[in-house]
């Protein structure tokens, strides 16, 4: 899939225009514009507090935004008569601290979107979680409860989770950061398949080994602004901004 | 003490002639469970309505959700009482209010509304900390799965929070079905109407007041053990 | 459907509302707030001695007044004091000490349950290395308290005392119950004499909300102050 260039098939399936975002006085996104083409794997990389979380949030609309436009697959997702809950059962979404919900077993976790959302029925959509458990290798644990599984498990769940509603798209904020270290290798293993699969992914994340293996793009991001929006070759052979030289010096040092 | 102790006094028929004063003490006791039993379905769920427009992103939501709290928290439930019972008939439109006033039982009625609304707004404070305190995470989660607003709340918060909260309902539940015998002074022969009739017609005071009390007690007994029943049941598998 | 009201009774009643009525209302509501607060604090210490003769006690009559409806308390002292004062003065009848009197001693002992677990989670939130440091400068134990530790609980606890305080100036109404003379109650006589009763319990109602939100709005307001010092 790498192989083929992704700007060549030139279908944006998120289209960032030039949006700004502001927490009151604050501004925390200035003007950032990017792309994410159909089957394309982009990191989002930078400092903490640069934005790039809030960023990733805006594509799904659970960050509002003031300025600029981002559509989503052609859809716009701040255009009025937008219907953001199907918008957003179309894309996947998996956060730094899991988040599954406590309350119901690792399977309902997997069919709640599917049924109340896809309106599936209870048997297609235990099939189908079963079958993705299978995909994330946690098939034996369909009747625990989130709180009764590692982090590194916790987190594979929220990735089926989220590919149960066949998303056209998935990004993913800070997958790993919350993990211990030795968890961290299960899910990056989980997501490098996705991305070999031809899954479109935007990943936030510190983990340039991954970047290094399946990302076609990177995007770094400094003080609410991207500052550099590269091929992966081009950012780690020949960063442009000092701004990104010090980051990598710094994270590639360890 | 030159008291006379009289235990069998239980016996004895009432004044009323329906019976002994037994009777008259557990047929008050069945009004107070009923009337706390019926205000708590009022209060659970106007509360849990409430408490959620108070965590709503909408401000209009939340201020009309700040008002109703301020508003029954902060009028003693006593004033609250003669507001239902002698205000608000007279401020209805002539015949409903007569309607309303010649209503059988119009005091059983106007308890169970009263302590309803009030409650209503303990049980609100309840909920909103119950959601506040889950991980703001949990409702972009549900939100990013394309859930709706509403089922977020029904599927994903809710039932998180009912859980952290149920030790703090419990007690509100409690102070529900004490505070039933504020509706003596609208005319509830509820548990502590009945004992204080007892007293007046038996002059035995310690006796009537010691069985209304040992009721009382046993009642909170039962609901605290159900309550941590029902929370061992309910506890999620792996939660702390 | 206003028309019949006649707001003129509040008017030319004010100064039997406020100058009987709210005084005693104010009035019972500070004695008992103080006798509570002082009350609570020595059964929330007793609880936390770690002495069975002295917890135990205090426990159940902690959740034994927490149990207890107000109104049948109330009643319970109205009927108990008499005899409690026989029994305290060795007189031969049971004295007759007075409803005030009766409704001051009730209110006290009611909220020092509940004063008295305010108080114990400001005790228990304020670190045992205080205690440590109070012991290794040589104070004894009721120096350390007194000194150090029921200073630092008492003032982190403040903004919960006055919130319960608002409680117990509400919960005076109750009163009614043994037809004493507070402010609703003067509201009540002046309704029934007149025949006003729409007029005096709106007007009654008004003017609990307003003593009580002016109130809570300065606690939250203290409780800000409060937080930032700590």
């Amino acid at each position: 899939m790498s192989a083929i260039d992704p700007q060549a098939s030139a279908k944006p399936m998120i289209a960032i225009d030039n949006i700004s975002k502001w927490y009151g006085p604050v501004q925390v996104l200035n003007g950032c514009t990017t792309q994410v083409t159909k089957g394309e794997v982009v990191v989002v990389c930078g400092p903490s507090g640069s934005g790039k979380s809030t960023l990733i949030k805006t594509v799904n609309a659970l960050e509002p935004i003031q300025k600029g436009a981002i559509t989503v697959d052609g859809i716009g997702v701040q255009a009025k008569g937008t219907n953001l809950p199907k918008l957003r059962a179309r894309v996947g979404m998996v956060f730094q601290h899991f988040e599954l919900f406590p309350h119901l077993s690792i399977i309902d976790n997997l069919m709640l979107g599917q049924c109340k959302v896809l309106g599936r029925s209870k048997d297609d959509a235990h099939d189908r979680g079963l079958k993705l458990l299978g995909r994330v290798g946690l098939s034996a644990h369909s009747h625990k409860y989130p709180g009764q599984l590692s982090g590194g498990q916790q987190q594979r769940v929220a990735i089926a989770r989220a590919l149960s509603m066949n998303p056209i798209v998935m990004l993913f904020d800070e997958p790993t950061s919350a993990l211990d270290p030795e968890m961290v290798g299960e899910v990056l293993d989980v997501m490098i398949e996705l991305a070999r699969e031809g899954m479109t992914m935007m990943v936030v994340t510190h983990e340039m080994g991954f970047a290094r293996k399946v990302a076609n793009r990177v995007v770094f991001m400094d003080r609410g602004e991207i500052v550099e929006d590269a091929t992966k070759d081009d950012f780690f052979d020949k960063p442009r901004s000092e701004r990104a030289q010090t980051f990598l010096s710094k994270i590639l040092a360890h | 003490m030159n008291y006379n102790w009289n235990w069998r006094v239980f016996f004895d028929p009432s004044p009323e002639g329906t019976g002994t004063y037994a009777d008259m003490l557990l047929s008050g006791l069945s009004w107070t469970i009923a009337t706390a039993l019926c205000s708590w379905i009022i209060a659970f769920s106007l509360g849990s309505l409430i408490g959620v427009l108070r965590t709503l992103p909408s401000r209009g939501a939340q201020r009309i959700g700040t008002m109703y709290v301020e508003l029954f928290r902060n009028i003693p439930l006593l004033v609250q009482m003669f507001l239902w019972f002698y205000v608000v008939p007279e401020l209805l439109p002539g015949s409903w209010g007569t309607w309303l006033k010649q209503l059988p039982n119009a005091s059983f009625y106007t308890a169970v509304i009263c302590l309803g609304f009030f409650t209503a707004s303990r049980v609100a404070e309840q909920v909103r900390t119950g959601i506040e305190t889950l991980p703001r995470g949990q409702r972009m989660a549900g939100t990013a799965i394309g859930l709706t607003t509403w089922q977020t709340y029904r599927y994903v918060l809710l039932p998180n929070a009912y859980r952290v909260i149920l030790p703090p309902l419990t007690s509100e539940f409690l102070n529900n079905l004490k505070n039933t015998s504020v509706a003596l002074t609208i005319g509830l022969l509820e548990l502590t109407a009945r004992a204080r009739s007892m007293q007046e017609f038996s002059s035995q005071v310690f006796e009537s007041f010691t069985a209304a009390t040992v009721i009382y007690l046993g009642i909170s007994l039962i609901v605290v053990t159900l309550s941590s029943k029902l929370e061992t049941r309910i506890a999620v598998p792996g939660s702390r | 459907m206003f028309t019949d009201f006649d707001f003129g009774v509040v008017l030319s009643s004010l100064p039997y509302l406020f100058g009987t009525g709210m005084v005693f209302t104010l009035t019972l509501t500070a004695l008992a707030a103080s006798g509570g607060i002082i009350l609570g604090t020595v059964i929330a210490m007793m609880r936390l001695s770690g002495i069975a003769a002295l917890a135990i006690p205090a426990k159940i009559y902690v959740n034994f007044m927490r149990s207890l409806p107000l109104v049948l308390v109330i009643f319970w002292f109205y009927f108990l004091v008499p005899y409690i004062g026989q029994w305290m003065t060795g007189a031969s009848r049971p004295i007759s000490v007075g409803a005030f009197t009766s409704a001051l001693v009730t209110f006290t002992l009611f909220e020092a349950a509940f004063f008295s677990e305010i108080m114990r989670a400001g005790i228990q939130a304020i670190p045992k290395g205080q205690t440590s440091a109070a012991q290794a400068i040589g104070l004894t134990y009721g120096q350390t308290m007194r000194t150090v530790i029921l200073p630092q609980a008492f003032r982190n606890m403040l903004p919960l005392l006055l919130t319960q305080t608002i409680v117990l100036f509400q919960d005076t109404s109750l009163v009614y119950v043994i037809s004493l003379t507070d402010f609703l109650g003067a509201a009540s006589k002046v309704a029934q004499r007149d025949g006003r009763l729409v007029e005096m319990y709106l007007f009654a109602a008004a003017i609990y909300l307003v003593i009580c939100i002016t109130a809570s709005t300065l606690v939250r307001r203290l409780q800000r102050r409060v937080a930032i010092i700590r």
